[in-house]
C-alpha cells in the first residue's frame, strides 16, 4: 500500500496540469454558487444560453456510441464488437454525467432540479429531454452494472439483469433516439434567431445522424488513444487496436456521414437556401469549417478502402469528425444566434474552468474504473464471463 | 375569448410623458435603472420601456400572444396563460433553464442575473389588478388614451376602425393581431412596425406549432422503433442459431 501511495504521489506533466485544472475548477464552482451566473459567466439577457449549454450537445453527441454499439451486438446480434461495448457504455455514461453536472451548473435555481419529476408540460421539449436524460442514464446504469458486480462476484443480480437486458437496451436505443433528436428540436422554436445556414425543420434528423457518426469517431479515437498510452496499464491489457472491428465501426461512420450531407444538400435545395453559401460573413465561413472537416473531408478519406483500414488515418479521420460535431453544436447553440442577438458571446474564465474540470474528472474516473473492473475484454472471453471473475482481484486500485 | 383582455397601445397618440414607465416601476416595486426613461431598456428592474423614434414615442413590453412560445417550453409549467390572456410566471416552480428567454420571439423575458435565486422577470398585465376589477397600472396613468384596455374582442373592432376611418394616419397594420398567431398587446402605427423597432417577419403561425411537429412524431417513433428492434433481435438471433447449427451438422 506504501508503495502505492508513493506512486500516486509521484508527479508527472499530465498529473500537474490536472490538479491545477480541477483546483481551478473548484474556486470557479464555488464561486458560480455563491455569487450567481451574473458574477461569473457571459451570459446575459440577449445570450440565455452559452457553453455549458453548448457543451451539453456536444458530450450527449459524442457519447451516442453507448446506444449504437450496445445495439450492434445485443439487438443486431454482430458478436464482433463485443469488446467496444463495455468502454462505449462507461464512455457514454462518464459523458452523461458531466452533461448532468453542467446542467446543474447552469441552472439558474439548481435546488429545484427535481421539479421535473413532479411538475409536468408534455409540450416542452426540455421536459422530454428531461425525463429520456434520466431514464437513459438509469439504462446506462443497468447496463453497466453487470461489470462492477462481476468484480464481486455477486452471481444472483448479473443473473437478474441479465433476464431485462433486452428490454433494457432496446429502452436505451429508443431513449437515446429521442433525447439525441430532440436536442435539435430545441431549436425548431427559435425559426427567426438561428441563422437559416442551420435552421431548418430537419434539425432534430440532423441531430440525430451527426451523433451516431461522431459517438462512433470518438470511441474510434478513445481506442487508438488507449492502445497507445495504456496498453502496458494494469487493467489495459486487453486494449491492443483490432483493425477489423474499427474499420468496420469506419463504414458505418461513413454511411451516417454520406446520408447526413445528403440531407443538408436535400434541405438547402428544398428550402433554396443555396444562396446563403454564398454570402460572406462570420456564419458562412464556420458553416464551410464544420462541413469541410466534419463531413466531407472524411468522407473523402473513408471512401478509400485502405485508408479505412490503417489505425493512424482512422485516429485523424476520427479526430475530423469529433471537431465537426462540435462545430455543429457549437454553431447552433452560439454561434448561429449571434446575428440576431447582436451580443458576441465569449465564455469567462469561470465557465471555461468548471467545464475544464468536469471533463479531467471524467477521464479520470474512466481510469479509475477501467484498472479496477473488467472494461476491456477480448471477443472470446467475452462471451464467457466466468473466466474474468476469477482472475479479478478484490484489490481496488487508485490513481495512476 | 370571452373574458380575455388585450391593450391596444397607439404610437399616434403617445406624448412620450413616461407617465406609463412610473407607474409600472411603481405598480411592480421595481428599482429605479435610469434617470432618463427614453434611454432605458428592458431589464429585470424594467418590464415596459418607452423609446423614441424621431418624432415618435412607442412602448415595448411583453405582448401577451395567444398561444405563447414560453409557455410551451417551459418544462415545468411555471409560465402559463392567466384567464384573463395575461401569460403570467410562477417563481416558485422555475428551475432557471431560460429556455423561456431563448424561446421568445419578441426578446422580452429578463433574467435577474445577479442573484442566487434568480427570477424571470416581464410584465404580466397587472393581472392581480385586473382580476379585482382594476386596470393595469400603465392604462391607468396614460393621460392620452394612446395606451388602452378592454375586452380583446372590442380592442381589435377599435383598432379596424382606425385605420379603416384615417387611412392617411396610420400603416395598415394592426401589429399583435396575427403575428405568432396573434397576442393580447396590439399596437397601432403611422409608419412600418420595423422603423420603431418591432420584430418584423413573423409567422403567422403560434411558435409552439413548430415544436409540435416533431413532438407529435414522438409516440410512432418509440411504437415502431420498438418493434423493428424487437424484430431485429429476434431475427438475427434466429440466424446465428440456424448458421451455428448448420456448421455443426457439416462438422459431424
Amino acid at each position: 500500500m506504501k508503495m502505492n501511495i508513493k506512486k500516486i504521489l509521484k508527479p508527472s506533466f499530465w498529473k500537474i496540469v490536472s490538479v491545477i485544472i480541477v483546483t481551478l475548477g473548484i474556486v470557479s464552482t464555488y464561486l458560480r454558487f455563491t455569487r450567481g451566473l451574473g458574477a461569473t459567466t457571459n451570459l446575459q439577457d440577449s445570450v440565455p444560453w452559452g457553453l455549458w449549454i453548448g457543451f451539453d450537445f456536444i458530450g450527449v453527441g459524442l457519447a451516442a456510441a453507448g446506444f449504437t454499439i450496445a445495439a450492434t451486438v445485443h439487438i443486431f446480434n454482430i458478436h464482433k464488437y463485443e469488446s467496444l461495448v463495455r468502454p462505449a457504455i462507461l464512455t457514454a455514461f462518464l459523458g452523461y454525467s458531466i452533461v448532468v453536472c453542467l446542467l446543474l451548473v447552469d441552472l439558474g435555481r439548481p435546488e429545484n432540479f427535481w421539479h421535473p419529476l413532479v411538475m409536468w408540460n408534455v409540450h416542452s421539449v426540455m421536459f422530454e429531454i428531461t425525463w429520456c436524460i434520466i431514464c437513459y442514464s438509469t439504462v446506462l446504469i443497468l447496463e453497466f452494472a453487470p461489470v462492477i458486480l462481476q468484480k464481486f462476484n455477486l452471481k444472483g443480480p448479473i443473473k437478474l439483469l441479465k433476464i431485462f437486458s433486452i428490454p433494457v437496451v432496446i429502452a436505451g436505443v429508443l431513449f437515446s433516439t429521442l433525447h439525441q433528436s430532440s436536442f435539435g428540436s430545441l431549436y425548431l422554436i427559435v425559426p427567426g434567431k438561428l441563422h437559416p445556414l442551420w435552421y431548418s425543420s430537419w434539425l432534430p434528423v440532423n441531430f440525430f445522424i451527426s451523433c451516431i457518426a461522431a459517438g462512433l469517431s470518438m470511441i474510434v479515437f478513445e481506442s487508438y488513444l488507449i492502445a497507445r498510452g495504456c496498453t502496458k496499464e494494469q487493467g489495459f491489457c486487453n486494449t491492443g487496436l483490432k483493425i477489423n472491428i474499427l474499420s468496420g465501426a469506419a463504414f458505418v461512420i461513413w454511411i451516417a456521414l454520406i446520408a447526413g450531407l445528403l440531407l443538408k444538400i436535400y434541405d438547402f435545395v428544398d428550402n433554396n437556401k443555396l444562396y446563403y453559401l454564398t454570402i460572406p460573413s462570420m456564419e458562412t465561413a464556420l458553416f464551410y469549417l464544420e462541413i469541410i472537416i466534419g463531413t466531407i473531408v472524411p468522407i473523402i478519406l473513408l471512401s478509400n478502402k485502405k485508408l479505412r483500414e490503417d489505425k493512424k488515418w482512422l485516429y485523424i479521420i476520427s479526430i475530423c469528425v469529433i471537431s465537426g460535431l462540435i462545430l455543429n453544436r457549437l454553431n447552433v447553440s452560439i454561434t448561429g444566434l449571434v446575428s440576431t442577438s447582436g451580443i458576441n458571446y465569449f465564455p469567462s474564465f469561470d465557465e471555461i474552468s468548471i467545464t475544464m474540470m468536469l471533463v479531467v474528472l471524467a477521464i479520470f474516473v474512466f481510469r479509475l474504473i477501467a484498472k479496477n473492473f473488467p472494461v476491456f475484454i477480448n471477443e472470446e472471453s467475452g462471451h464467457s464471463e466466468n473466466n474474468i471473475v476469477s482472475s479479478g482481484t478484490q484489490q481496488i486500485i487508485l490513481g495512476e | 375569448m370571452l373574458n380575455e383582455k388585450g391593450l391596444l397601445f397607439d404610437v399616434t397618440l403617445c406624448i412620450g410623458c413616461g407617465a406609463c414607465y412610473k407607474a409600472c416601476k411603481e405598480e411592480n416595486n421595481l428599482e429605479n435603472t435610469s434617470n432618463d426613461f427614453l434611454k432605458d431598456h428592458l431589464s429585470n428592474n424594467t418590464f415596459t420601456v418607452i423609446e423614441q423614434y424621431n418624432d415618435l414615442y412607442t412602448r415595448k413590453q411583453c405582448m401577451h400572444c395567444n398561444d405563447p412560445a414560453c409557455v410551451s417550453v417551459c418544462l415545468v409549467g411555471a409560465i402559463r396563460k392567466d384567464k384573463t390572456g395575461a401569460v403570467v410566471y410562477d417563481e416558485d416552480k422555475c428551475i432557471g433553464c431560460r429556455y423561456c428567454m431563448q424561446a421568445c420571439p419578441h426578446n422580452i423575458p429578463r433574467y435577474e442575473w445577479g442573484t442566487t435565486q434568480p427570477r424571470i422577470r416581464k410584465c404580466n398585465l397587472c393581472v392581480n389588478l385586473v382580476n379585482s376589477g382594476g386596470l393595469p397600472a400603465c392604462v391607468e396613468a396614460c393621460p392620452t388614451e394612446a395606451t388602452m384596455f378592454s375586452d380583446k374582442n372590442q380592442l381589435i373592432k377599435i383598432a379596424k376602425k382606425r385605420l379603416k376611418d384615417n387611412p392617411e394616419k396610420y400603416y395598415q397594420h394592426i401589429y399583435g393581431l396575427e403575428e405568432v398567431g396573434g397576442s393580447h398587446v396590439m399596437v397601432l402605427s403611422p409608419v412600418p412596425f420595423e422603423q420603431l423597432g418591432f420584430v418584423s417577419h413573423l409567422p403567422k403561425k403560434p411558435m409552439p406549432d413548430f415544436t409540435a411537429q416533431a413532438m407529435e412524431k414522438i409516440p410512432s417513433v418509440v411504437v415502431s422503433g420498438g418493434v423493428f428492434l424487437a424484430g431485429m433481435y429476434w431475427l438475427t438471433k434466429r440466424k446465428n442459431k440456424i448458421a451455428k447449427e448448420e456448421k455443426n451438422y457439416s462438422k459431424n
